[in-house]
């Protein structure tokens, strides 16, 4: 009997974390669920606010140009909450043993989650901006600013994501996953993603200015229409890049405690 | 001894689940952890196979520490859970590449890894479907290939037939029959008697956290007494006059005495003898054999008696 595997350098963590990737990316490319909350979802929330709310809401512009970025959060928590889904789903059925007994980084399984998970992410963003463009949408954005609105975007979804995958190590069931990552969704209705916050209780107001989806969408919406962001842009990169940070080690930490038995 | 374990302990809260189990497996044998629900089997398993520490005892595999070299452990062993891991929305041969992707081996070797696994499996016909699709059985006969991917020295079966109709279970026996001749050591959990008496050479059963019981299955089967045979009676009272002439047990049932044998036909013949010169008539003789469920039965129900053989 030979033994083919032996624990390895980073070339092996690099290719562990590319399996595991393509593994979670095929799996949610055939999760029909998974499928409509990340294409049908945008679509969808999208028609509703611009045709259904959108007539009745007061911005100061149309309300499309206004809208965007908040559908584009709204939709990233909806992902965020399928990720979570799909990593209690691996806790608690039998594979996270079976892939444990294997000599691979155990880090290898939730960044195969969390690429998947941004992929998808990219793929709803996409979408909604083209629909967006195809129901009025009129950016006015260089091409410095489409490229900061994605690295931006890009960084906010990485951050989500980890804060999903820990959500989903927490879980203890599939349903209760879900149940804990309601907060994701929730945020963006407590934010300027689709009012203006001036028209909230002071209590809300508050709540809605001290929250990380506020400057991210405030940065995106300027970044977008060409109007000048001032600071905001900033706050909202700190609050990714800690949100990054915090989320990414409590995702890890808890994916250790959790599988060390 | 190419799975050593002593002394293991491990308590859940104030729950003791192991309560001191030693446990040596020779290479290339088939060693039977056999035990009701809730007896421990799982915990023990998952401490061998690294997922989960002991609280007190050492583990060595193939000389390997399970705690302080669990990545050179995990190199030589694998796990085939009590519930089926496979990834439903992949295909039979996607899970088994993945495996061998994740055991490092390049994209050409776990791909022909695969190809022979799923011969051996019978499976080839269903490989490019996605296992949402396979039957039990077929799954089953998945999983264990998910575990051979890595060609490991010893195999860790938790339940492996549990929920299997009898012909998808035979299938299984045969398969782990294979993997025993070509010199893989096998460590199995069940439930069932029967499969521990087919597949096994050395028996363990526990017991609320104990080994009651270790050894072959032969000398397992002669802690529990010889044969015996059993005499069935009309009446109640023909019952009464045998007890009187021979050294007879009482069962449950009142029309039924079992008498110790050795079983030879000479005996046999003697028992009936006596009783016809006595004039007792006898329905029905049938010769019972010890099985696993009497060891069981006599060791699972007091359960503070160990008997090492």
């Amino acid at each position: 009997m030979t033994t083919t595997a032996v624990h390895g350098g980073a070339r092996n963590a690099v290719g562990d974390s590319l399996t595991m990737i393509g593994r979670s990316i095929r799996l949610s490319r055939r999760n029909v669920d998974t499928l409509v909350m990340s294409i049908v979802l945008p679509l969808l929330m999208m028609s509703l606010f611009v045709y259904v709310f959108g007539g009745a809401i007061n911005t100061g512009t149309r309300y499309i140009n206004y809208v965007v970025p908040g559908i584009i959060l709204l939709c990233t928590g909806y992902g965020a909450a399928s990720t979570a889904m799909s990593v209690t789903d691996d806790m608690t059925s039998g594979m996270i043993d079976r892939l444990r007994s294997l000599p691979i980084r155990s880090s290898a399984v939730l960044t195969g989650h969390v690429v998947a998970s941004v992929t998808r992410n990219l793929l709803s963003t996409t979408l909604v901006i083209g629909a967006a463009i195809a129901m009025g949408f009129r950016p006015d954005a260089t091409v410095t600013d489409w490229m900061q609105v994605a690295g931006l975007l890009l960084l906010y979804v990485l951050a989500l994501s980890w804060l999903a995958a820990g959500l989903g190590v927490i879980a203890k069931s599939v349903e209760s996953a879900s149940t804990l990552s309601f907060l994701m969704l929730f945020l963006p209705y407590l934010s300027s993603a689709f009012v203006p916050t001036n028209t909230m209780p002071t209590f809300l107001h508050a709540v809605s200015e001290h929250q990380p989806i506020t400057p991210v969408i405030e940065t995106v919406r300027g970044l977008l229409t060409g109007t000048p962001i001032g600071t905001i842009g900033w706050i909202a990169l700190a609050w990714c890049v800690g949100l990054l940070t915090c989320s990414f080690t409590f995702a890890t930490w808890l994916f250790r405690r959790r599988t060390r038995g | 001894m190419i799975v050593e374990a002593t002394g293991l302990h491990k308590a859940f809260g104030s729950t003791k689940v192991l309560d001191g189990v030693d446990l040596h497996v020779a290479e290339g044998t088939v060693f039977a952890l056999l035990g009701p629900n809730g007896a421990g089997k799982t915990t023990a398993i998952r401490i061998l196979t690294t997922l989960l520490r002991p609280d007190l005892g050492s583990v060595r595999i193939a000389g390997y520490d399970v705690v302080r070299e669990a990545a050179k452990v995990r190199s030589v062993i694998s796990m085939t859970g009590q519930f089926v891991a496979l990834d439903d929305q992949q295909t039979g041969r996607e899970n088994l590449v993945m495996i061998g992707r994740l055991m490092h081996m390049g994209r050409p070797a776990a791909r022909r890894r695969a190809t022979d696994l799923l011969e051996r499996f019978d499976l080839v016909d269903a490989m490019n479907r996605r296992v949402r699709t396979y039957s039990g059985g077929m799954r089953r006969r998945l999983d264990l290939a998910m575990s051979l991917v890595s060609q490991p020295r010893v195999i860790f079966l938790d339940e492996p037939t549990t929920g299997l109709d009898p012909s998808s279970r035979t299938t299984m026996w045969d398969a782990i029959r294979d993997l025993v001749s070509s010199g893989t050591t096998i460590v199995l959990t069940t439930q069932y008697l029967e499969e521990a008496d087919r597949l096994a050479d050395r028996i363990m059963l526990i017991n609320g956290g104990r080994v009651a019981a270790s050894g072959t299955t032969d000398a397992l089967k002669s802690q529990v007494g010889g044969d015996r045979l059993d005499l069935r009676f009309a009446v109640v009272a023909d019952v009464a006059r045998a007890a009187a002439l021979l050294d007879a047990l009482r069962g449950t049932d009142p029309l039924v005495l079992g008498i110790p044998s050795d079983g030879s036909a000479e005996h046999l013949h003697k028992v009936l003898d006596d009783l016809r010169l006595a004039g007792v008539p006898v329905v029905k003789v049938s010769s019972h054999q010890p099985t696993l469920d009497d060891v069981f039965l006599s060791l699972t129900t007091t359960d503070r008696t160990s008997i090492q053989v």
